[in-house]
């Protein structure tokens, strides 16, 4: 093996369970990802993105089928146990939620929400944790993050709860970082600044990412893989300059129209 | 907080103004009055007892009066018990529904929170559906219907209890009015907690801590369950309230002598001062009681801290 796998899905599907009988959210999706490689999914809203990084992470919702294989560094995650899935989240394999709003808890300060990840996975002690935890926020660019420790969600801004939403997966350094439209709800400019970050802690500390957005804009951006998924599946895959010269597919066709109608960066880049 | 406190219970002022104001004018315009019976009275001790009373005066005049008293912490004589202030009574009664009160919802917290966060997270099994059964059974049966069916069981069948009376406030004489009380609230609390834990599980920040590794445990009792009591306290400000004064039922069938009592009695017997006086104490325990509750909502709820 030439380069160490970090993430390696085989024929990946998650089948929910629906009152007119099962739903395929996802369908046979495979893909491999390299140490250091950021591999972007784009695709439209409800194409199936989300429930496959929440498959990848055993949160797929309760009664739901996972079928196929993903290996995270050589260890088999679907169907794996509970508690060996459990150690594995936060610390191995992390993920960086949608909405920064609501994906904080507002009843715990910053700092518990972060020191509990270290508590955890790294049986730290609170004092420990939260010193680690101070690091890390400024490590994501935080400004005074001693106080922020001792904030409440709703003190901060969106584009500071989204830092302190990517410090939180970082925390224990894991080998992939899940990243689901983690620059959706900003503005440009943080968006920017957020995509740098994810660019120079990639460089640093050498982990995966797998990016899902529906803006070709910032893959175009960040991305050295692109994989295109449309109603499941991924009906196109390639580094990121093939794609976008010579998309395949109309899926890919009409995502860079859609990108070239909105965003100035897109077209430069297309 | 302390003047968030503060400027709470100043406005409880005008509150309670208007309760007494709005108690007062609709006792004097029901008819009838407390010295009313079948046997006639003398007209000169009639005018005697109304003297006395100030009854003889303008209603104006008497209700002013009235307020200069409340303000002194003076809630007057009662007119039907004839030795007795309305203070003497409320004293009497008070403790005893505050114990039977306080019980209750203490048992039905402990019955119910549990219940409750079962049902919650074994949603649509047996367990949710027992528990759902318990409650819905609580809340349907009436306190009058449930109070004596125990009496029945426990008191005359099993003979493990007594069937009634305050007996000094013993233990074993309390178990089976408090029980009587505490299980339509049990029922409450348990589908009140059930529906807002159900709420907070599927929130996208208990999904973050899930994503984090975070053991059930903490999810569970750091993530879920704080922000799911919120409702839960909001309901049992008021219902703490509702379960001290409610109590007439049960001070009736387990013979206790309370203030329930006293305060039907007062209604029929048109006795004025009794009356208003339990209005005014009942008033007085819900401003309490709401301003407990915002406090811990605040406690709990960062975004509430004033």
């Amino acid at each position: 093996m030439s380069a160490v796998l970090a993430l390696q899905v085989d024929g990946l599907s998650v089948t929910h369970a629906a009152a007119d009988g099962a739903r395929t959210v996802v369908s046979d999706v495979s893909f491999s990802l390299p140490r250091g490689r950021i591999l972007g999914i784009a695709g439209e809203s409800g194409c199936g993105k989300t429930q496959l990084l929440l498959a990848l992470l055993g949160l797929s919702p309760p009664g739901a089928q996972v079928g196929g294989s993903a290996l995270l560094s050589g260890q088999q995650l679907v169907g794996a146990d509970r508690r060996v899935l459990r150690r594995l989240r936060g610390n191995r394999i992390a993920m960086v939620f949608q909405d920064p709003m609501t994906a904080l808890n507002p009843y715990l300060t910053i700092g518990t929400q972060l020191a509990e990840v270290l508590q955890v996975h790294r049986g730290l002690s609170k004092s420990q944790a939260l010193l680690h935890s101070q690091r890390m926020l400024e490590a994501v660019g935080i400004d005074a993050p001693a106080r922020r420790l001792r904030q409440h969600p709703h003190e901060l801004s969106g584009g500071m709860r989204q830092r302190v939403l990517l410090a939180m997966a970082l925390l224990c350094e894991p080998d992939v970082l899940l990243a689901d439209e983690p620059t959706t709800a900003l503005d440009v400019t943080v968006q920017a600044q957020i995509l740098d970050l994810l660019l120079d802690l990639r460089e640093r500390l050498g982990m995966a990412v797998v990016l899902v957005t529906h803006d070709m804009g910032v893959l175009a951006q960040v991305a050295d893989d692109v994989a295109v998924m449309h109603a499941g599946v991924l009906v196109e895959q390639g580094p990121v300059q093939q794609l976008f010269d010579a998309p395949q597919s109309t899926a890919t066709q009409s995502l860079l129209a859609a990108a070239r109608q909105l965003s100035p960066t897109a077209q430069g880049l297309v | 907080m302390l003047s968030f406190i503060g400027k709470r219970l100043l406005v409880a002022i005008p509150t309670l103004l208007v309760i007494i104001t709005l108690a007062f004018a609709l006792l004097h315009a029901a008819p009838g009055g407390p010295f009313d019976s079948d046997k006639v009275l003398v007209p000169e001790i009639r005018a005697a007892i109304e003297a006395r009373y100030h009854l003889d005066e303008p209603v104006p005049m008497q209700y002013l009066r009235y307020l200069g008293g409340v303000v002194r912490g003076d809630f007057g004589p009662s007119f039907q018990y004839q030795d007795s202030s309305v203070n003497d009574l409320i004293a009497q009664g008070l403790p005893i529904d505050l114990t039977i009160g306080l019980l209750a919802m203490g048992l039905a917290l402990l019955i119910g929170v549990p219940l409750g966060v079962v049902a919650a997270l074994r949603r649509n099994t047996v367990w949710d559906r027992a528990a759902s059964a318990i409650a819905l059974l609580g809340i349907s049966v009436p306190t009058y219907v449930t109070a004596p069916l125990l009496v029945l069981l426990f008191a005359v069948s099993l003979r493990w209890l007594p069937a009634g009376d305050w007996g000094e406030g013993a233990l074993r004489n309390l178990v089976l009015p408090v029980v009587a009380l505490s299980l339509p609230y049990v029922a409450y609390i348990a589908r009140l907690l059930r529906a807002s834990l159900l709420d907070v599980l599927h929130t996208p920040w208990v999904r973050t801590a899930r994503a984090k590794g975070m053991p059930w445990r903490t999810v569970l009792l750091r993530h879920a369950l704080r922000p799911a009591l919120l409702p839960l306290v909001a309901f049992l400000g008021p219902a703490t309230v509702g379960v001290i004064t409610g109590s007439i039922a049960i001070e009736t069938v387990f013979g206790l002598p309370g203030i329930g009592r006293f305060f039907v009695d007062g209604a029929f017997n048109r006795d004025y001062t009794v009356v208003m006086g339990v209005t005014i104490l009942y008033g007085v325990l819900i401003v309490l009681a709401n301003l407990l509750a915002d406090v811990v909502q605040a406690l709990l709820d960062p975004r509430m801290r004033p």
